[in-house]
């Protein structure tokens, strides 16, 4: 007997159980047969033509009237069988091209990710997580002898387009090593690639910044990038840490000015992505002070912690449900 | 010998001529319901074709015989404008017409064998082929 046989005796007897008490018992197993149709992925056209034969051989002296209007019937069907097979084969596509996703974000990971250096005398703390499965968020940060460089940008927009257009941005940066010490000088140089070689409707945001570890002060520019904060522990303070210019990509003459913090004891630089400040819960928006009273609340700790912490929040306060792509990134002086 | 009987389609009234032959065939052959529905189905998806898209074209139907098997061909031509990327419309979801789950991905599904040849500018074949189970 083959399992077509068998599904059609099967159901033959659940109908006949049916038929005898019209019991809710025999309706739920009816139900529970179906999971079992679909499994098998057998069509809806199928599931009528053996209905029609089970009827067939129940009641014999059926009108030809009754019989004939189920090869309409079944005619009708062959549609809904159609689009069911349809239905299969698209999820087996879709199967195919969520894994060949997978493999770009895990090969974007290995391609773009900075690896969070050990500075002496700094507490750095990073946190980065995709809306999507690609990051359209990017980090790094380079380090020698007397300084460490931090770059975060945003693409506007996000997902795979975005992620494409951040790998450009990573060995862009990696082939202007002359500029690394010149904020300004870097941005300008990369706003110029960026123009030249990303789609007009596309833009990016940066902050760079360059910690010199000798003599704590901190150089950055910013190109139209979320504003971060700077913690004065003198005054326990938030300061926003504004930086005029505009996006990268939009006009090639575009000239960027460089800003310089003194970084005393105790002090925290707070770079982030607009994914943090564009949160939004069941009340709307979060206000820019509302993260500082998140960062605030865990400060006491190490830097890793305080972002963990902040991410945690936020991501409870929004649902469990990133809708942008997250980065912050805390920077506290600590000898 | 192959018998073949063969509709010409130009109008929407030839796509049931074309249907009629197919599955007084098919029920000569002794295909079940279902399978005539399928049958008469994946012919009106290749008339309909025709008729749209080349004006107009045949479809025939005969016998097939392999091995020891038993089946129905339909075989669909036209002399239309031909179809410049095959794959593109073998691929789901891709319609010009708006219809769900049907096309030529649909019709390939519905029979056992499909073969499809098209050469632009000249015209399309497609040859379609249901087994008796």
């Amino acid at each position: 007997m083959s399992d077509r046989d068998l599904i059609i005796d099967r159901y033959k007897d659940l109908l006949k159980t049916y038929l005898k008490g019209k019991s809710e018992t025999a309706l739920y197993k009816g139900q529970q047969f179906s999971r079992k149709l679909i499994e098998q992925q057998i069509s809806p056209d199928d599931v009528l033509s053996d209905h029609v034969s089970v009827l067939h051989e129940l009641f014999p002296d059926m009108s030809e009237e009754l019989k004939d209007s189920f090869d309409f019937l079944l005619e009708v069907m062959i549609g809904y069988g159609f689009a069911y097979r349809e239905h299969q084969s698209l999820r087996t596509r879709q199967r195919q091209l969520e894994s060949e996703i997978e493999v770009a974000a895990s090969m974007q990971q290995t391609l773009l990710m900075s690896d969070v250096p050990t500075v002496d005398g700094l507490d750095i703390g990073v946190k980065s997580v995709p809306a999507k499965k690609m990051n359209g968020d990017y980090f790094n940060f380079v380090k020698d002898h007397k300084s460490v460089s931090i770059a975060v940008a945003d693409i506007i927009g996000k997902g795979i387009p975005a992620a494409l257009c951040m790998s450009m941005i990573k060995y862009a940066m990696d082939s202007l090593p002359e500029q690394r010490m010149q904020p300004n000088l870097l941005l300008e140089n990369l706003n110029r690639v960026v123009e030249q070689n990303v789609h007009p409707n596309m833009f990016i945001t940066m902050l760079y910044g360059l910690y010199d570890t000798d003599l704590h002060e901190f150089y950055y520019a910013g190109a139209g990038h979320e504003p971060g904060f700077f913690y004065r522990a003198s005054e326990d303070r938030f300061e926003d840490m504004f930086a005029k210019g505009l996006v990268l990509g939009v006009s090639r003459q575009t000239r960027y000015k460089e800003y310089q913090l003194r970084v005393n004891l105790g002090d925290m630089i707070i770079l982030l992505s607009d994914g943090v400040t564009e949160c939004r819960t069941s009340k709307g928006f979060i206000e820019r002070d509302e993260i500082v009273d998140l960062i605030r609340a865990h400060m006491h700790k190490p830097a890793q912690e305080v972002v963990e912490s902040v991410f945690n929040e936020l991501e409870r306060l929004q649902e469990f449900e990133l809708r942008d792509d997250f980065t912050l990134i805390i920077l506290k002086r600590k000898v | 010998m192959n018998i073949q009987s063969c509709v010409e389609v130009c109008n929407e009234w030839d796509i049931v001529s074309a249907r009629q032959l197919g599955r007084n065939m098919a029920k000569e052959l002794g295909f079940g319901n279902v399978d005539q529905a399928r049958i008469t189905t994946a012919i009106s998806e290749l008339a309909r074709n025709i008729y749209l898209y080349a004006g107009n074209g045949k479809i025939c139907i005969e016998a097939a015989e392999k091995m020891g098997k038993r089946g129905l061909k339909i075989i669909a031509t036209d002399n239309g404008p031909g179809i410049k990327d095959i794959r593109k419309v073998m691929e789901d979801g891709y319609t010009t017409s708006g219809g769900l789950g049907a096309g030529l991905p649909g019709v390939k599904r519905l029979m056992d064998e499909f073969m499809i040849d098209s050469v632009v500018g000249s015209g399309t074949e497609i040859i379609a082929t249901k087994w008796l189970r």
